[in-house]
C-alpha cells in the first residue's frame, strides 16, 4: 500500500469536476495543504482543489511556477500528449467520447457490425468444437 | 436613394430640472422657438395649412326602429394571422425524423418539406417502410443529423388540401337499403395517390441505395435499450 503518484511540482493531473471536466493540467505549484496552482497550454494558471485533480502518472520536468513558454516547451520536449493517448486510461477516456458522440445512424450501423462479429466468431468456435469432437 | 442627410439627434431647448418641469416658462419657449420671428414673416399669422372642406353631410339617416334592450358589449376585432409553427432548426429537407407516436412510432422516416399548416410532410419512403406520403406534426418528431439527398424530388404539388377528408355525397336514406349500402369499401386508395407516392419515392430510393446500410437503418424501428440516456444521446 505504498503511494506511486505524488503530488509535485511537475505532475500531470485530470481534472474531474468542474467547467473544465476531463482537461490535462499539470500542478505547477502548491498554496497550502488542499490547494495546488495549476496551469495549461490553453488555460488561465488558477488554483484547483486536489479534490478537483486526479494525478496521472506523467510527470514532466519544471522549475516552480515557469512561465507559459517554458511550460509549453517541457511539455513538447517530455511528449505528454502521445504518452497520455497511448496510455490504457488516455485510450480509454477517447473511445469514451467517442462513444458519446454517435449519431443515431452510427448506432445502427455499430450494431451490424457486432452482430456480423459476433457470426464470425461464433462459425469459427462451432468449426473448433467440430474439430475437437472428431 | 439620396445620400442620407446626418441626423443630429432632437435635443429639447428646454431642459428638464425634476422630471416634468422644464427651465423655460411658456413665454420664454416662445422667444427660444423663434415663433415670434415666423410670425412676422408671414404676415402677423403663424402659417398653416388650407382647411379641407368638409362634404356637406350625408342625406338624413333614418332613425333606427329596434334599439337592444339591454347593452351588449362588441367584443374586440381579433385580427390575428397565425404563422405556420416555426421548424426546428435541425429539421431540413432531406433529414431522417424518427416518429414518436401514433401507429408509425418509432419508424424512421424521410422529411420532404413544411406545409402551410406548419405539419411536416414526410414519407417513408413506403416500399422501405411502409410509411405513405404523411403529414406529421414537429413536436411528436425528433430529428436526427442523418440527410438524405432529396433534390431529385418535387414536392410542389403536395398541400394540406391534397390530405382533405373526401367529402361523401348524402345518401337518402332508404331504410332496408341504409345498412347494407354502408358496407362498401370506402378505403381503397385512390390511384391517383399511389402513382404521387411512387413518383416521390423512385427518386427518394436512389438516393438512398447510394448509402452504406441507410436502407436497412430506414426499415428498422428505433427503440430504447438498456443503459441509454435519452438525454445524454446524440440523435
Amino acid at each position: 500500500m505504498v503511494f506511486k503518484r505524488y503530488v509535485e511540482i511537475g505532475r500531470v493531473a485530470l481534472i474531474n469536476y468542474g467547467k473544465e471536466y476531463g482537461k490535462l493540467v499539470v500542478i505547477v505549484d502548491v498554496i497550502d495543504q488542499n490547494r495546488a496552482l495549476v496551469d495549461a497550454p490553453d488555460m488561465v494558471r488558477s488554483q484547483m482543489n486536489f479534490k478537483r485533480l486526479t494525478l496521472t502518472d506523467i510527470k514532466i520536468d519544471i522549475k516552480r511556477i515557469p512561465k507559459k513558454k517554458a511550460l509549453v516547451a517541457a511539455l513538447e520536449a517530455a511528449d505528454v500528449k502521445t504518452k497520455w493517448e497511448n496510455s490504457s486510461w488516455g485510450r480509454k477516456l477517447i473511445v469514451q467520447k467517442r462513444r458519446a458522440s454517435l449519431n443515431d445512424f452510427d448506432r445502427f450501423k455499430l450494431m451490424l457490425a457486432k452482430i456480423k462479429k459476433a457470426g464470425v466468431v461464433r462459425q469459427e468456435l462451432a468449426k473448433l468444437k467440430r474439430q475437437s469432437a472428431a | 436613394m439620396a445620400p442620407a442627410k446626418q441626423k443630429t439627434a432632437k435635443v429639447s431647448r428646454n431642459p428638464d430640472l425634476i422630471r416634468g418641469v422644464g427651465k423655460f416658462s411658456r413665454s420664454k419657449m416662445y422667444h427660444k422657438r423663434g415663433l415670434w420671428a415666423i410670425k412676422a414673416k408671414n404676415g402677423g399669422t403663424f402659417p398653416c395649412h388650407e382647411k379641407k372642406l368638409e362634404e356637406p353631410a350625408p342625406a338624413a339617416v333614418k332613425p333606427v326602429k329596434f334599439y337592444p334592450a339591454d347593452d351588449v358589449k362588441k367584443p374586440l376585432a381579433n385580427k390575428r394571422k397565425p404563422k405556420p409553427t416555426k421548424l426546428r432548426a435541425s429539421i431540413t429537407p432531406g433529414t431522417v425524423l424518427i416518429i414518436l407516436a401514433g401507429r408509425f412510432k418509432g419508424k424512421r422516416v424521410v422529411f420532404l418539406k413544411q406545409l402551410s399548416s406548419g405539419l411536416l410532410l414526410v414519407t417513408g419512403p413506403y416500399k422501405i417502410n411502409g410509411v405513405p406520403l404523411r403529414r406529421v406534426n414537429q413536436a411528436y418528431v425528433i430529428g436526427t443529423s442523418t440527410k438524405v439527398d432529396i433534390s431529385g424530388v418535387s414536392v410542389d404539388k403536395f398541400d394540406d388540401k391534397y390530405f382533405a377528408k373526401q367529402v361523401e355525397k348524402k345518401k337518402k336514406k332508404g331504410e332496408g337499403e341504409f345498412f347494407e349500402a354502408e358496407k362498401e369499401a370506402k378505403n381503397v386508395l385512390p390511384q391517383v395517390k399511389k402513382d404521387d407516392q411512387k413518383a416521390v419515392d423512385t427518386q427518394l430510393i436512389k438516393a438512398i441505395e447510394g448509402v452504406e446500410e441507410l436502407k436497412a437503418y430506414l426499415a428498422a424501428r428505433f427503440s430504447l435499450t438498456a443503459g441509454m440516456k435519452p438525454h445524454d444521446l446524440v440523435f
